[in-house]
C-alpha cells in the first residue's frame, strides 16, 4: 500500500479528540507543562468538531457561587437525584467546584453570555443553566486549544491507542490515519487524554433513509472514546445507563429553554396534563425514595428525567398521543417567540428547517414531541464512561489511584463523555474535566511515571496492517462480482451499521420495542454480536472515507458490546423511561445500589463484571 | 438532504471540505465543485453553509419528513461578530429575520497564551487549583471548595 508512515515522537500530552473535553485539556496542559509537547489528534477540524460543533444556546452547568446561587454539593445532589442515585459523587463534586472558573474565562474570551439586566448576573434559564449566544462556542474554545498546543493534527481518525511494550497496562500513544491523504500516523506519547466522544447511531434511529443523520447527538459521535479505551483494557462504568430524550418530533430540537425559560409545558392529545397520573404506579416501581410526589411537591425537587420519559411513553402507549408542547401561550410574547427560534438556530438548526418546511408556527400550533432512540454518552442526563480516579482530597479509597481522571490504564486519562459516572457536566463541565485531566497528566509525567516506555516496531506494523485491512478486503472481494454492493465475502460500513442498530434496537431496548429487554433477549443479542464481530473482520472500504466509516463502526460495535454486558449484569430496572428489564421491573436498592464496572480482557475478549460501592455526599438538607 | 451545493455559485475552493465535522463535503473530481457525498450522515449543522464564501451551499430538509419549499439561510460574519438568519415557511406566511452576536471581542485576541504566563509555584502544583484559580471561581477572595470547607463527607450505601 502506498501510504506513508508519519511518526510524531516525544509527545508528553496527546489529546485524542478535541471537542469540549479535549480543547479544555489542550488549553490547560500548557500552563502546567510549559516545556511539554502537547499534540492534538482530531477526526474533523477542531474549529467545528465534537458535539458542540453547531453551537449551543445555553451552558447547562454553571453553579453561580459568585452570585450566591449554588454550591458544588447542590449540583451533586441534583445529578444524583436525576440519575436515580447512580453518580460518582467525588468526580461530580470536583467538576462542580471548578466549572465556574471555566465559564468566567469563556466570557473573557468573547463568548456572549446573556445577563440579567437587574442583577448583572448571568441570565438563568433554570437553576443550573445560563443562556448564551453560543453559535461560535466551539471556534472560540478551539482558539484557546490552538494557542496552547504545539501541533494540531486535523482529520486524523485515531483507531487504536498504543500500549507500552515495556510495562503492562500502560499507554504509549495512539495510531490512526489521515482521512484526506490516507497516511498512517503514529503518535508516541507519555500520556493520552481521551476526549473522543459519546455514541449516536448505535441504536436504530426513528428517522429513516436520508434523515438517519438527524440524530439527537451528532452523527459523528461514534463512541470512539469507549471503543479506544475498552480496546486498551480500561475499565468502564455505568455503560447500561443509556439516555432517551423527549424532544420535538423529527427535528430533535432542544426543549430545555422551552420548559425552563419560556415556561411551556406538555399535554396529551386531549389537552390534559398526563404526567402525574402515572406517578403512583411509578412510585411502586422505584420506591418513594426516588419519587415521592407529595414530598417532591414540598421540596420542589424536579422529577428525574427518566421518570418523566416513563410517563410520556406510558401515555402514548395508552393511546393518548401525541404529546404536545404547549407553545401557543408563551409565543404570543414576541420577545419569547424570538428566543424560541434563536434557541434552535443556535444549536439545532434542523428543527427550524423542519418547522419552516411543515409550516409549524408555534405561535398558532402546539408542536409534537417524541421520545428518541437511546444514546450512550456521559455528560448529559446519563453517565456512561470509563472508571476513572477522582481527586485525592475528595475521593474514597475505592475511587482513587493516584491521578485525577486517570482510567484504570496507566497514563490514559478521560475527559467529557469519556469519563463515567459524571452526568450533567455538559459543555462547561466537559471542558473542566479536560482541564483537570491535563493537570493530572502533567503531574504523572513530572512524577516519573512515564519513564521507560517502549513501543515495538511490531506493534506499529501490526496496527498499520489492521487499519488498512478493510481496503484490502474491498480490493480482493470487489473483483469477484460484476458490481453493486452485494458481496458474499464482505459488508460495507453502512450495511454493518444497519445491522448493529437493528440488534441494539431489538435486543438491547431500543425505541422499536418500547425500550424493553430482558436476560433472554440480551443473551441472544450477545450471541449475534459475537458473530457480527467476526463479520467486522470482513468489513470493506472502497476509499479512505469509507475506511473512516469502517473504524467508526468498529468503535460503535465495541461500545455496544459493553452496553449489552452492563445491561445484562444489572438485574433491575433502575431508570424506567431509559430502558426496562422486563424480568426485573423494579428498582432494587438492596442488591443494586452500586456502580457497575466492567473489564474486557485485551487478549481473550472476555468481560468481567463487578459491583463498586456507591458513595454519597451526606447532608441531605440544602442550605 | 441536508446540504446541497448550487452549481453556478461553487468555485471548488474547498472551505466546506475543510470544515465539515462529518467528512461528507467532498469535491467532485469531474465538475471540480463540492457536494454532499453522504446525506444520511449530515446533521444539518450548517458548518459548511456558514463557511462558504459564495453562499453556494444550502439545506433542503430531510426527505423522510420535511416537505419541499422552505428556506433557512444564514450569513456569519466574524469581523462584525454577528450571525444573521432568514427563515421562510413553505406556505409563505412566515418570513423571519433574526440576528445574534457570535462574539463580544475581536476574534481570538483575548484568549491568553498560557506559555507566557508565569510558571506555577510548587504550592500551586500541589494544590487542586487550575489556571486562574482560585480567583476565577468566584471572582472574590474565596478559595476552592473542599469537603471540609463545605462540611461534607462521603459515605457508602444509600443516601436516604
Amino acid at each position: 500500500m502506498g501510504y506513508k508512515t508519519i511518526i510524531e515522537d516525544d509527545i508528553d500530552v496527546l489529546v485524542v479528540g478535541a471537542g469540549l473535553g479535549g480543547t479544555g485539556a489542550a488549553f490547560e496542559a500548557r500552563y502546567w507543562g510549559k516545556d511539554k509537547k502537547i499534540v492534538i489528534a482530531e477526526k474533523a477540524n477542531i474549529d467545528r468538531s465534537g458535539a458542540v460543533a453547531q453551537g449551543l444556546y445555553a451552558i447547562n452547568c454553571y453553579m453561580g457561587t459568585r452570585w450566591g446561587e449554588n454550591n458544588p454539593e447542590d449540583h451533586v445532589r441534583y445529578a444524583r437525584m436525576d440519575l436515580m442515585g447512580m453518580v460518582r459523587e467525588d468526580l461530580a463534586f470536583d467538576m462542580a467546584r471548578h466549572v465556574d472558573s471555566a465559564v468566567h474565562q469563556f466570557e473573557d474570551w468573547g463568548l456572549p453570555l446573556m445577563k440579567n439586566p437587574e442583577t448583572g448576573a448571568y441570565l438563568r434559564e433554570g437553576r443550573w443553566q445560563i443562556m448564551i449566544h453560543g453559535e461560535s462556542y466551539k471556534p472560540i474554545v478551539a482558539e484557546a486549544a490552538k494557542k496552547s498546543a504545539d501541533k494540531v493534527f486535523n482529520r486524523i481518525c485515531v483507531t487504536h491507542l498504543l500500549m507500552d511494550d515495556a510495562k503492562e497496562n500502560r499507554v504509549a500513544g495512539a495510531v490512526g490515519f489521515n482521512v484526506r491523504t490516507g497516511n498512517y500516523h503514529v503518535f508516541k506519547s507519555k500520556t493520552v487524554i481521551c476526549g473522543a466522544g459519546g455514541a449516536s447511531n448505535i441504536f436504530k434511529p426513528r428517522s429513516v433513509g436520508e434523515g438517519a443523520g438527524r440524530v439527537w447527538y451528532a452523527p459523528w459521535s461514534s463512541g470512539s472514546a469507549y471503543g479506544l479505551m475498552i480496546d486498551a483494557g480500561a475499565k468502564m462504568t455505568q455503560m447500561e445507563n443509556r439516555i432517551v430524550l423527549a424532544r420535538f418530533k423529527d427535528g430533535y430540537g432542544p426543549v430545555g429553554a422551552y420548559f425552563l425559560h419560556l415556561k411551556t409545558y406538555t399535554q396529551n392529545c386531549l389537552g390534559e396534563e398526563y404526567e402525574s397520573k402515572w406517578f403512583p404506579a411509578l412510585t411502586e416501581m422505584v420506591g418513594k425514595e426516588y419519587l415521592d410526589t407529595e414530598g417532591q411537591h414540598l421540596s420542589h425537587k424536579p422529577i428525574p428525567t427518566c421518570l418523566r420519559n416513563h410517563a410520556f411513553i406510558s401515555e402514548v402507549n395508552a393511546g393518548r398521543g401525541p404529546i404536545h408542547m404547549v407553545t401557543m401561550e408563551a409565543f404570543q410574547d414576541p420577545h419569547l417567540e424570538e428566543i424560541g427560534w434563536h434557541n434552535f438556530l443556535g444549536m439545532t438548526v434542523g428543527q427550524a428547517v423542519l418547522w419552516a418546511a411543515t409550516d409549524v408556527d408555534p405561535k398558532y400550533e402546539n408542536p409534537e414531541l417524541t421520545t428518541s432512540e437511546p444514546y450512550v454518552m456521559g455528560s448529559h442526563a446519563t453517565g456512561c464512561g470509563a472508571w476513572c480516579s477522582g481527586p485525592e482530597d475528595v475521593s474514597p479509597d475505592e475511587y482513587f489511584w493516584g491521578y485525577n481522571r486517570m482510567t484504570s490504564v496507566e497514563g490514559l486519562f478521560g475527559a467529557g463523555d469519556a469519563v463515567g459516572g459524571t452526568p450533567h457536566a455538559f459543555s462547561s463541565g466537559s471542558f473542566t474535566e479536560g482541564r483537570l485531566a491535563a493537570k493530572a497528566a502533567c503531574q504523572y509525567i513530572d512524577d516519573g511515571k512515564a519513564k521507560g516506555i517502549r513501543v515495538s516496531e511490531q506493534q506499529i506494523e501490526n496496527r498499520k496492517k489492521e487499519i488498512y485491512k478493510p481496503m484490502e478486503t474491498y480490493t480482493v472481494g470487489r473483483n469477484e462480482i460484476v458490481g453493486g454492493s452485494v458481496n458474499p465475502n464482505y459488508i460495507n460500513p453502512r450495511q454493518g451499521l444497519d445491522r448493529l442498530q437493528k440488534m441494539m434496537d431489538e435486543y438491547c431496548g431500543g425505541f422499536g420495542v418500547n425500550y424493553m429487554t430482558n436476560e433472554k433477549l440480551l443473551q441472544i443479542g450477545l450471541k449475534k454480536m459475537k458473530i457480527f464481530e467476526e463479520d467486522l473482520e470482513k468489513v470493506a472500504a472502497e476509499d479512505i472515507h469509507e475506511l473512516l466509516r469502517a473504524w467508526e463502526l468498529k468503535h460503535r460495535f465495541r461500545t455496544s458490546e459493553s452496553v449489552f454486558q452492563h445491561t445484562l449484569f444489572r438485574k433491575e430496572t433502575r431508570w424506567p423511561g431509559y430502558y426496562y428489564r422486563g424480568d426485573a421491573m423494579k428498582l432494587d436498592d438492596e442488591n443494586w445500589h452500586v456502580l457497575t464496572v466492567s473489564h474486557r480482557d485485551r487478549k481473550t475478549g472476555e468481560y468481567t463484571m463487578e459491583k463498586a460501592p456507591c458513595y454519597h455526599l451526606v447532608g441531605e438538607n440544602e442550605e | 438532504m441536508p446540504t446541497f451545493v448550487y452549481m453556478t455559485r461553487c468555485d471548488g475552493c474547498g472551505q466546506c471540505v475543510d470544515i465539515c465535522p462529518s467528512d461528507i463535503m467532498h469535491i467532485d473530481k469531474t465538475l471540480r465543485r463540492a457536494y454532499n457525498i453522504e446525506p444520511n450522515m449530515c446533521w444539518e449543522c450548517y458548518s459548511c453553509v456558514k463557511a462558504c464564501p459564495h453562499q453556494a451551499i444550502d439545506v433542503r430538509g430531510y426527505a423522510d419528513f420535511a416537505p419541499l419549499g422552505h428556506s433557512v439561510r444564514v450569513l456569519r460574519d466574524e469581523e462584525k461578530g454577528t450571525i444573521a438568519w432568514r427563515i421562510k415557511f413553505r406556505n409563505g406566511k412566515k418570513d423571519m429575520e433574526l440576528l445574534a452576536p457570535i462574539t463580544t471581542k475581536p476574534w481570538g485576541e483575548f484568549i491568553p497564551q498560557l506559555a507566557d504566563e508565569p510558571v506555577p509555584s510548587k504550592e500551586m502544583r500541589d494544590s487542586h487549583l487550575l489556571y486562574n484559580e482560585p480567583k476565577y471561581i468566584r471572582l472574590d477572595e474565596g478559595g476552592l471548595h473542599t469537603l471540609e470547607s463545605n462540611g461534607l463527607t462521603l459515605k457508602a450505601g444509600v443516601y436516604y
